[in-house]
């Protein structure tokens, strides 16, 4: 057994990122539902969840959010007599599959190397990995328009055609905002991008792009449906939108994936403008001097950059909290007057000057204007 | 690593969201009670009786929201290939990206002149 983890110490760590990472993201869920709930109480100024106790132990109310998962399980399922009997299963699951998918790209540490061997320490390395983080988390749309469509009810075709004009809108904006990013950095592998933002911490992409930084954090928001652009399932209008026929663990799924989104949008704003797994001024060589480079060390150095990109990831995900319980929600109208009228102008804009500013700083580089010859 | 090799880890993480996905799917639908009676299964129309199929007609400002996705997307997708060669490609893939930017800034504003980005 020790023979076969040493001769394919490669293939076995592939598998164990590729099963271990997306059961950590589902791992956030419960943990950002406590957040939300002790959040929402602390900006309220009221009690939150915290009553419930198991001999006695109150796990600061994440007994209420265990609670909730078995609720979902033993839930009666209702299936509304006119939903389509296949779309309607299908839909959390076209919902579920893509928010598990994209973060496969993010790395989350340096690269380590045990036995001779560098393992890359994200789930896959790609060329393009941040047009395939892109590409897969925009294909939650299409659970979203399923479900709507499947459940045979108005309030869920509204709430879905609504959902899917504002993460389509959203989404041409969102791929303008980060090529600015990618300009500078001339990459479109986010392991590439992390190392440029090493040592100093000005160096970050918050400082290089912070127009492009600011534009991506607001389509993160409507992309991943939340306050204040929920209207998708903007209860006082809609009932519960695209998820108003779900019950059980189905509902349970659309719930899961929209806050999977949100950790996968704060992965991708941490990778792209605030360092990625980065710690500011210390790098990775650094931290091999003060650790050492054997397997202990490496570890080590592993160890305290997961726990920098947590950081950055967690706050991000409290600023999602933050805003959805001091912001009030938009209008249709006003959010696609937003995207469509404020949001791509300025991308556009953000991205010629970009454009132009690096034309003239690089003007003297050897390698510019060389074509494909050089 | 070949380019499709880079692929077989996405591989692995697919067929694992797709096993949680049908196990959760599976478990919502063999536990539980279910005592369906017709009134239970009926849409949810806040206690008055639905009127009608919900599958029909709708608004035809949300077609012309794919068409414009569909025009802009497609351009931005143009867009990454230069992005990640301009610097080889320097002034000349600046002054071409510009003026394409600009046919797309045309676009837009004949869109919005339109009335395409109007929401009564």
């Amino acid at each position: 057994m020790e023979d076969f983890l040493r001769q394919n110490i490669v293939l076995v760590s592939t598998l164990a990122k590729a099963i271990v990472v997306p059961i950590a993201i589902m791992n956030v869920v419960p943990f950002m539902v406590l957040l939300e709930r002790r959040g929402s109480a602390f900006i309220q100024d009221r009690r939150g969840p915290e009553r419930a106790s198991i001999f006695g132990i109150r796990m600061f109310g994440l007994w209420h959010t265990i609670a909730d998962a078995m609720k979902f399980i033993t839930k009666e399922k209702v299936v509304p007599a006119g939903a389509h009997p296949v779309f309607f299963y299908m839909a959390p699951a076209l919902l579920l599959i893509p928010a598990i998918g994209a973060f496969a790209g993010v790395p989350f540490a340096a690269d380590v190397t045990i036995a001779g061997e560098t393992i890359p320490l994200q789930v896959a390395r790609l060329d393009a990995g941040i047009l395939y983080a892109f590409g897969v988390a925009s294909l939650g749309v299409l659970g979203i328009a399923l479900a709507g469509w499947a459940s045979n009810n108005k309030f869920s075709l509204l709430g879905s055609l609504r959902s899917a004009s504002q993460m389509l809108s959203y989404e041409v904006s969102m791929g303008l905002t980060i090529m600015g990013v990618l300009l500078i950095y001339q990459s479109l592998r986010p392991e590439v991008i992390v190392q440029a933002q090493a040592g100093p911490i000005w160096k970050w992409g918050i400082f290089v792009q912070p127009v492009g930084a600011v534009l991506f954090l607001v389509v993160g928001f409507a992309e991943a449906n939340r306050l204040p652009f929920d209207l998708p399932e903007g209860d006082s209008e809609l009932v519960a939108g695209y998820h108003t026929e779900y019950s059980g663990m189905k509902f349970a799924i659309f719930f899961m994936s929209e806050y999977m989104s949100m950790v996968t949008i704060s992965a991708m704003v941490t990778t792209l403008f605030l360092g990625g797994w980065q710690i500011p001024f210390v790098t990775t060589e650094r931290l091999h001097g003060w650790f050492g480079t054997d397997v202990a060390g490496q570890a080590l150095t592993a160890l305290c950059q997961v726990t920098s990109f947590a950081a950055k990831v967690g706050s991000l995900l409290w600023l999602f909290v933050w805003v959805r319980w001091t912001q009030a929600r938009f209008r249709f109208d006003q959010l696609m007057k937003l995207g469509w009228r404020t949001m791509l102008p300025l991308a556009l804009l953000n991205l010629i000057v970009t454009a132009a500013v690096m034309l003239v700083i690089w003007k003297d580089d050897p390698r510019f204007g060389l074509g494909f010859t050089g | 690593m070949s380019p499709l090799a880079q692929y077989f880890p996405i591989a692995v993480l697919v067929l694992f969201a797709i096993v949680v996905a049908v196990f959760l799917i599976g478990l919502d639908h063999f536990l539980g009670p279910r005592q369906p009676n017709p009134t239970k299964l009926e849409p949810y129309e806040c206690g008055i009786l639905g009127v009608g199929t919900a599958r029909q007609r709708f608004k035809v400002g949300f077609y012309i929201v794919a068409l414009l996705f569909l025009l802009f997307d497609v351009e931005t997708v143009f867009l990454y290939t230069w992005v990640v060669l301009f610097m080889p490609l320097g002034l000349i893939g600046f002054v071409e990206v510009a003026l394409f930017l600009f046919v797309l800034a045309v676009g837009l504003y004949y869109a919005w002149r339109k009335g395409a980005l109007e929401w009564e």
